[in-house]
């Protein structure tokens, strides 16, 4: 949930985008954090972690591991601080990350 | 491209931008190296009034002051400012340190570098500590204060010192139900006007409590806690739940000392500081001479110390390349600013903290 009003702080209007994550459609500002719109949408579940333990944010400043998502194929991306842009595919990590591109080894053999 | 400087500032928080304010007035080419997109560091989300004296910015509100210093700071000739850029590596063979920016990797040799890495925060042990919505107590102010968005509905925060307090109140001013604050000491640990703002919105503080664990499967619906004895046992029979969707840790904070390791620098082990604390004269150097540390990089402090550390180092680090007019008065105008940011019985825990690492110090040298 987004906060509307607030005793002290304004929140600028921020342009929006649209992202997908676990294939559905989202709603978020450019440039907040992926896990800022992701709250925002309600999701709290972000990884899975190797032993199957369910994960989520935790520091919020790129300090811990707590959140990481995959991002257009992109493993070990923290969503407390990468930038959110339009068209992005988010994917809950689960367990540990693979490389972008995975090499086939069965190949070079 | 090697880049290069006289005094490199690793962080670009209160501590660090106050050491950047001094180094330039003096002359000197400063570089201010941060990982985030804004200079301010934890200030960015600090909305409430900060306290001590006038130097120190008392009555302005957190984020103000971080506006205010960032300013003084991107406006100096003398100072280069790299954000989104991530301090990595530190050569020691040669002094240079590797930093991670958008543009690529960069190597920076400064004659002086100052760590103000900040700290991070410490969690606490119990099963399911680690289920989404448990989160850090600057987890829930950077989610609310920076970027509007809300943690959970009902809250029970962990901690009753002034992180736990006065993100219990921005909690609430924020729209969350704060549903309790639980202590495990007897008594509060932080200033009483924050508990006394908590009180008035009539949140119960439960001291002599701890939780015993968290409750929920895919995230948090609730917490268990027990009271605890005198000696921090658990009470049999005194074991209640509390229904919560979100559970905010505010049970203290460790320094980032990783560079320091890198670096060299000798560390000690002070809990009343936080943890693992870089050995720092009276003029913030390290053992490891040139490099200097500030803010809770050095001992978990507040904002407020942080600012005035950060002057002692910059003013030293300034000094140590071509001493100034005037150094000696403001470096202790500066100490008497901490000693009385320091006085009282809530910082008898830091107060001794200090004396400690002062000790482990002498023990070190005399050997």
């Amino acid at each position: 949930m987004r906060i509307t009003q607030h005793p002290i702080l304004d929140y600028p209007p921020k342009r929006e985008v649209r992202f997908t994550f676990e294939g559905r459609e989202i709603t978020g500002y450019e440039g907040e954090p992926i896990a800022a719109a992701l709250h925002a949408a309600g999701v709290r579940l972000l990884r899975e972690t190797p032993k199957g333990r369910p994960r989520g944010l935790f520091c919020a400043i790129g300090n811990c591991s707590s959140c990481y998502v995959v991002v257009d194929g992109v493993s070990n991306v923290r969503s407390c601080v990468e930038p959110l842009r339009d068209g992005m595919v988010v994917a809950r990590q689960i367990g540990h990350g693979t490389l972008p591109e995975a090499v086939d080894h069965d190949a070079h053999q | 491209m090697m880049h290069t400087s006289d005094i490199a500032i690793v962080g670009g928080g209160p501590a660090g931008l106050s050491a950047a304010i001094v180094a330039a007035e003096q002359g000197h080419r400063t570089l201010v190296i941060d990982r985030q997109t804004v200079l301010g560091g934890q200030l960015i989300k600090q909305t409430h009034r900060f306290f001590g004296s006038k130097a120190q910015h008392a009555g302005t509100r957190g984020f103000e002051i971080g506006k205010a210093l960032a300013a003084q700071v991107s406006g100096n000739a003398n100072t280069d400012v790299w954000l989104d850029s991530t301090v990595i590596g530190y050569y020691r063979e040669d002094g240079i340190l590797l930093v991670e920016r958008p543009q690529g990797l960069a190597t920076v040799k400064a004659d002086r570098i100052i760590l103000a890495t900040g700290a991070s925060e410490k969690a606490l042990a119990f099963p399911n500590n680690d289920l989404p919505g448990v989160y850090g107590a600057g987890a829930v102010q950077t989610l609310m204060n920076v970027h509007g968005v809300l943690p959970g509905q009902r809250a029970v925060m962990i901690g009753a010192g002034n992180i736990g307090l006065i993100v219990g109140y921005q909690l609430i001013q924020a729209g969350v139900q704060v549903v309790a604050v639980i202590e495990a000491a007897p008594r509060v640990g932080g200033y009483w006007v924050h508990a006394a703002k908590l009180a008035r919105a009539g949140v119960p503080i439960h001291t002599s409590s701890t939780v015993v664990e968290a409750l929920g499967e895919e995230s948090v619906r609730g917490v268990r806690v027990v009271k605890v004895d005198s000696a921090w046992r658990a009470i049999p029979g005194s074991e209640f739940e509390l229904d919560c969707d979100l559970v905010c840790l505010a049970v203290g904070l460790s320094p980032l000392v990783e560079l320091a390791v890198l670096a060299g620098c000798e560390i000690a082990y002070v809990p009343e500081l936080g943890g693992y604390v870089p050995w720092h004269d009276q003029e913030m150097q390290t053992t490891v001479p040139g490099i200097f540390v500030a803010g809770d990089a050095g001992g978990v402090e507040e904002a407020s110390s942080a600012m005035v550390g950060g002057e002692l180092a910059g003013l030293a680090a300034a000094n140590s390349l071509r001493p100034f007019a005037g150094h000696g008065e403001r470096m202790s105008s500066a100490r008497e600013a901490l000693a009385a940011l320091r006085a009282g019985p809530t910082a008898d825990k830091v107060r001794g903290g200090f004396a400690k690492l002062a000790a482990a110090r002498q023990g070190r040298c005399s050997t």
